[in-house]
């Protein structure tokens, strides 16, 4: 078929591939489609989609192009009975199709592996899975009703996103959240200065290092403005190693589905200046060691979850009845 | 007419499919059948397998604590029960490949009944065991792969048995037509492989 | 199943040689032709899409607004839980099962199925599950999605999850009865001239999707059985407070559920190979490596579950892993792609309704495949799994791909099964309101899940209302587009223009018998005359003073 092609078709083919390409290298960077990115890992992931988006614009336009002037000018004239030309295949053609897209997912696949890498995924401490650490302890019949807590001397490897190969070198020590999933709420418990709260506080330009896992059924840890997601598995401790670059509000998610209230377990991520964290930081020791007489035992697990859960609750939008629930719901009140 | 190998299968009446069914006077597309279907059956054995070594290699301690030991003499007899009653079968397939009906008859009666005891010794073995179903995740898969094992045994006992009542009718087996036979001791034949890899897994691993 | 079978027994004489006509009771019937099971399949499944498509509407009017002011937020999941159940095991899997039992038997020159009584067991199996499955609303219907992830799906309702398993249970066994029947019948019973490579192209896929289900669907049902255990006896397989682990239900689950996609639009490439070539009047494009590309799809389609994992409890070298094999799948994928389009250029396309949707269907699966070759790429992929990205991008594979293969499919074969043709003008209304209404509903779900709207959730912030009104008014007008379809269906079956043999003059054998097909479905055993797309070819023969060269310069003419 190419070789019949004369000059002027020529030209306007090679035009349009042209405009073609053009505007995809311009969409795939200019789509505006992804909130703003709070991390340099999240940049980085903004890059891959880039690239992806541009190679994708390219192909819907090939395609589309293709089927639409199929369309128009290959339409089936009235009166015309005949059947088209007995094309049935075009090696070099074919072996076009296969190869190129091989070579460009190869390329993505290697890319992503690239930015994965950076952002601390195979990290070896949290690339591997140790598996249910939280073995529950079971004696005679009756199932769920002790569980063996965390052996606290004891390092365990995580799930998740771990530290960058060039954060390994940093000498500063991450600052670490301990994070608690439950219907439906999330609850952070900063084991340095034992400040527990419902909202997360970091400051601004300093490692960050969660340590995610839930209470009762799955939950997922989702940061869309850090592209961070790590499901909480109850029994599982998983982790996610960020860097915040930049001032702001951002929203924190649960995406995975746990139960009717699944939408409202949101929170708020407060990426604070350091001065400004470490006033709020104060300000919450100061308030809880008012309100408990032993800070120190201020950790989630000393607490039922609905205790946790009362003074959000109204700003969450969770019902008094839900709280109730959880009362009574066994699991709750066993995991904690 | 494509010849008269297919047309049995094509009618549309029920009693003249059965007909075919039972007469079997076509090119058997059968075995065909059950090879595909042990097929998905052996998966849904090799995902409660790979499930059983999942929690073997990841669970700290495996068995859990508090978990007694197994017996193996009983299960050890058991499995050389069912591993030769196996070869005992075969004879039987034989033996009708010769048109000998009441070999077939006596090979698969003496199946049966080491398939009986096969299942006698397991129901032994659940009542003098210290444990029970949900007491921890070891013995949960121990009852779940050893019962739903069980089950396949029961099931293929119930076939040994349809064969035996159909071979009361004369001429309905013959060397030229022995689907039923065939069938069931390729699917005892399945059992018994599976319980070789359960067995491995469950009690010696 | 007994009373049905004595039913069927006294309505029909026992005498295949008479002359006899199917009448509209059969098909309540447990009957054993392939072609009554096949239009059961379809009618039965389609009943499912506008049960399920209701539900679905529900749930688009409870999103029109941020809050949960339409249906309680734990009756939205019980919504989408049925929803996506109904959609995928009783429309999706059984309507391309329903095109394949009609379908294979002719296309091959065989009489009947292999196992016509175990095909029509394997149907009747989907009516009991589907009701099992319905009946779970009367006792509070599942609420753990379609997923039924553990530990969730043990706390929310023993009956309705319990019933939501069972009807699993049976619908699988349904799938892989029928998946046994679809193998030993192409593998053996082709006319004796159609070697592997004069096959039709839907056999192929029914090959690869066979093989998928009878790998796949066992260790869905090894799944099931023990989240049974879990959930009735009180066992611990899947459930951390005992020790259990929730991982190994996600890896049983995707080893199924993802195959399970493929189970799902294998079929309707099946369909589309051989839609696009007859309507194009142009042979398919590459028939070998359509063909063996199914193959491929299906191998590699078992090694991609975890994929569906990445946030899960899946290591960082395992997540590398199956980034690296989901990306390679796009590869036959794309091969498909192309090969469809090199298929049309060229061609002398009747825009019909038919064409229409085959070309729709390339069209929206694009898009789907696209964002498909995205969400492998692990560090994109942690950032947008289960949020609304990931709803758009399984809507256009599954409706933009599976359901407009259908309706492509339905088009073309609708003369062939009932003996009428279908109007051409509805045909036209149907394919436009459901192109727009289906890209109006998905694709700002696209931007829903980067911008950060989680999916699975009855109440959401209030920036993402204006995205969720584009997406309610789009699922109306879908609503509103089987309308026209059920108009057109309903009254062309009764009294639509009578429909020749061959209206489309297509080559392959369903179309050298009558319409609709005598019962066993030729009169005389057919004859392999030319491959199954040699479109252009016979033209060649009749008129023997054109050449290649010029029916080439024909389509460069055209070009210009």
């Amino acid at each position: 078929m190419r070789k019949t092609v004369n000059t002027s078709s020529r030209i306007t083919i090679l035009l349009t591939g042209i405009a073609a390409t053009l505007f995809s290298l311009w969409y795939g960077q200019n789509n505006g489609l992804l909130p703003v990115a709070a991390s340099e890992d999240a940049s980085q992931v903004d890059g891959i989609f880039s690239l992806m988006m541009t190679v994708a614009t390219g192909l819907f336009l090939l395609i589309q192009g293709a089927l639409l002037f199929s369309a128009i000018k290959f339409r089936r004239r009235k009166g015309d009975e005949t059947d088209g030309p007995p094309i049935a295949g075009n090696v070099p053609l074919e072996i076009a199709w296969t190869a190129i897209p091989t070579v460009m997912v190869l390329l993505i696949s290697v890319y992503s592996f690239d930015v994965y890498n950076t952002m601390g995924g195979l990290d070896r401490e949290a690339s591997q899975d140790p598996g249910p650490q939280k073995v529950s302890y079971r004696s005679g019949q009756h199932p769920g009703s002790e569980l063996l807590a965390f052996d606290p001397g004891q390092k365990y490897l995580a799930l998740g996103v771990g530290a960058s190969p060039q954060q390994k070198e940093e000498p500063e020590e991450p600052l670490p959240v301990e994070v608690n999933g439950i219907q439906y709420a999330w609850i952070f418990t900063y084991p340095d200065t034992g400040v527990v709260s419902g909202e997360l506080h970091l400051p601004v330009g300093r490692q960050i290092d969660l340590k995610i896992t839930a209470g009762d059924v799955l939950h997922a840890f989702w940061l869309p403005e850090f592209r961070l997601k790590q499901d909480a598995v109850p029994g599982r401790e998983t982790q996610l190693r960020f860097e915040p670059n930049r001032v702001g509000e951002y929203s924190v998610v649960c995406a995975e589905l746990c139960g009717a209230y699944h939408g409202v377990m949101k929170t708020t991520l407060h990426v604070q200046t350091p001065e400004e964290y470490e006033h709020w930081s104060q300000e919450q020791q100061i308030a809880q060691a008012d309100k408990l007489e032993n800070s120190v035992a201020a950790t989630p697990n000393s607490r039922s979850a609905s205790e946790f859960l009362a003074p959000y609750a109204e700003r969450m939008g969770v019902e008094s009845q839900t709280l109730e629930q959880l009362k009574a719901s066994p699991t709750a009140s066993a995991s904690n | 007419m494509q010849g008269t190998t297919t047309d049995e299968y094509q009618t549309n009446s029920p009693q003249e499919v059965e007909a075919a069914a039972e007469h079997e006077e076509h090119e058997d597309y059968r075995m065909f059948g059950v090879v595909l279907f042990l097929i998905a059956e052996s998966f849904i054995f090799l995902g409660m397998f790979v499930a059983f070594v999942i929690y073997r290699s990841v669970v700290p301690v495996w068995p859990p604590e508090g978990t007694p030991e197994l017996e193996l003499l009983l299960p050890g007899i058991n499995t050389i029960i069912l591993v030769s009653s196996s070869f005992v079968m075969h004879r039987g397939q034989s033996a009708i490949k010769n048109n000998d009906t009441s070999g077939l008859r006596v090979w698969f009666a003496i199946t049966a009944v080491m398939g009986a005891i096969f299942l006698a010794g397991q129901l032994y073995e659940y009542s003098n065991l210290e444990f029970g179903l949900t007491t921890n995740l070891f013995t949960s898969s121990f009852f779940v792969l050893t019962g739903f094992h069980g089950l396949h045994v029961t099931v293929g006992l119930l076939l040994i048995f349809f064969v035996l009542i159909r071979s009361q009718q004369p001429g309905h087996y013959s060397s030229e037509s022995y689907f039923g036979v065939e069938a069931s001791e390729l699917y005892w034949h399945f059992v018994d492989v599976v319980w070789v890899i359960l067995f491995g897994l469950v009690y010696l691993l | 199943m007994t009373t049905q079978t004595e039913v069927s027994t006294g309505a029909q004489p026992p005498e295949p040689e008479v002359e006899k006509q199917r009448t509209w009771r059969d098909y309540f019937t447990f009957n054993t032709d392939h072609k009554v099971i096949g239009i059961q399949y379809l009618v039965t499944s389609f009943i499912f899409y506008l049960i399920g498509g209701a539900l679905a509407g529900v749930m688009r009017t409870e999103l029109a607004t941020p809050n949960p002011n339409f249906v309680q937020p734990e009756f939205y999941n019980r919504l989408f839980t049925m929803h996506g159940t109904i959609m995928i095991f009783l429309w999706i899997i059984p309507a391309g099962a329903g095109f394949a039992n009609y379908l294979i038997p002719l296309m091959i020159g065989a009489k009947d199925m292999a196992f016509p009584r175990l095909n029509a067991v394997a149907f009747w199996i989907i009516p009991i599950g589907g009701l099992l499955l319905l009946g779970s609303f009367f006792v509070g219907a599942p609420q753990a999605g379609w997923t039924s992830y553990p530990p969730l799906s043990l706390l929310t309702g023993k009956a309705g999850e319990e019933l939501w398993i069972l009807s699993v249970l049976l619908l699988g066994t349904s799938s892989i009865l029928g998946a046994i029947n679809f193998v030993t019948t192409i593998w053996k019973m082709r006319v004796p001239s159609m070697g592997w490579n004069d096959m039709p192209l839907l056999c192929w896929s029914m090959l690869a999707t066979s093989g998928l289900i009878l790998i796949g669907t066992p260790v869905l049902a090894a799944a099931m059985i023990l989240l049974s255990f879990d959930l009735i006896v009180g066992t611990t397989f899947f459930n951390p407070t005992g020790g259990g682990d929730p991982i190994v239900y996600q890896h049983m689950f995707w080893f199924y559920s993802h195959p399970a996609v493929y189970i799902m639009i294998l079929p309707f490439f099946g369909i589309i190979s051989e839609v696009l070539p007859v309507h194009a009047r142009k042979p398919i494009f590459a028939y070998r490596a359509i063909a063996y590309s199914n193959l491929a799809i299906s191998f590699l389609g078992l090694l991609v579950w975890a994929h569906h994992m990445f946030t899960s409890g899946t290591p960082g070298w395992l997540r590398m892993f199956f980034m690296a094999t989901t990306m390679l799948i796009a590869v036959p994928t794309g091969i498909k792609v192309f090969s469809w389009c090199a298929t049309l250029w060229g061609g002398k396309i009747s825009l019909n309704s038919s064409m229409l949707f085959g070309m729709g269907f390339i069209s929206a699966f694009l898009i789907g495949g696209l964002s498909g070759v995205m969400v492998a790429s692990v560090p994109f992929d942690i950032h947008v799994h289960d949020t609304y990205f990931i709803v758009a991008h399984l809507h256009y594979v599954l409706f933009g791909g599976s359901v407009l293969g259908l309706f492509a499919g339905i088009y073309h074969w609708f003369p062939k099964m009932t003996g009428h043709m279908l109007n051409e003008t509805w045909g036209r209304i149907h394919f436009a309101l459901t192109f727009i209404g289906l890209n109006l509903t998905f694709l700002p779900m696209h931007e829903l899940g980067l911008l950060g709207m989680n999916r699975r959730i009855a109440l959401y912030d209030a920036e993402f209302q204006l995205l969720n009104l584009v997406c309610t008014a789009g699922s109306y007008l879908l609503a509103v587009s089987t309308i026209p379809f059920l108009v057109n269906a309903i009254w062309s079956w009764i009294r639509g223009r009578q429909a020749s043999g061959n209206p489309w003059k297509a080559l392959t054998l369903e179309w050298q018998t009558s319409s609709p097909p005598a019962i066993e479905n030729f009169d005389e055993e057919p004859v392999l005359w030319s491959g199954p797309y040699d479109y252009g070819i016979d033209v060649l023969s009749a008129d023997s003073e054109e050449s290649v060269e010029e029916l080439l310069s024909e389509v460069q003419a055209d070009v210009r």
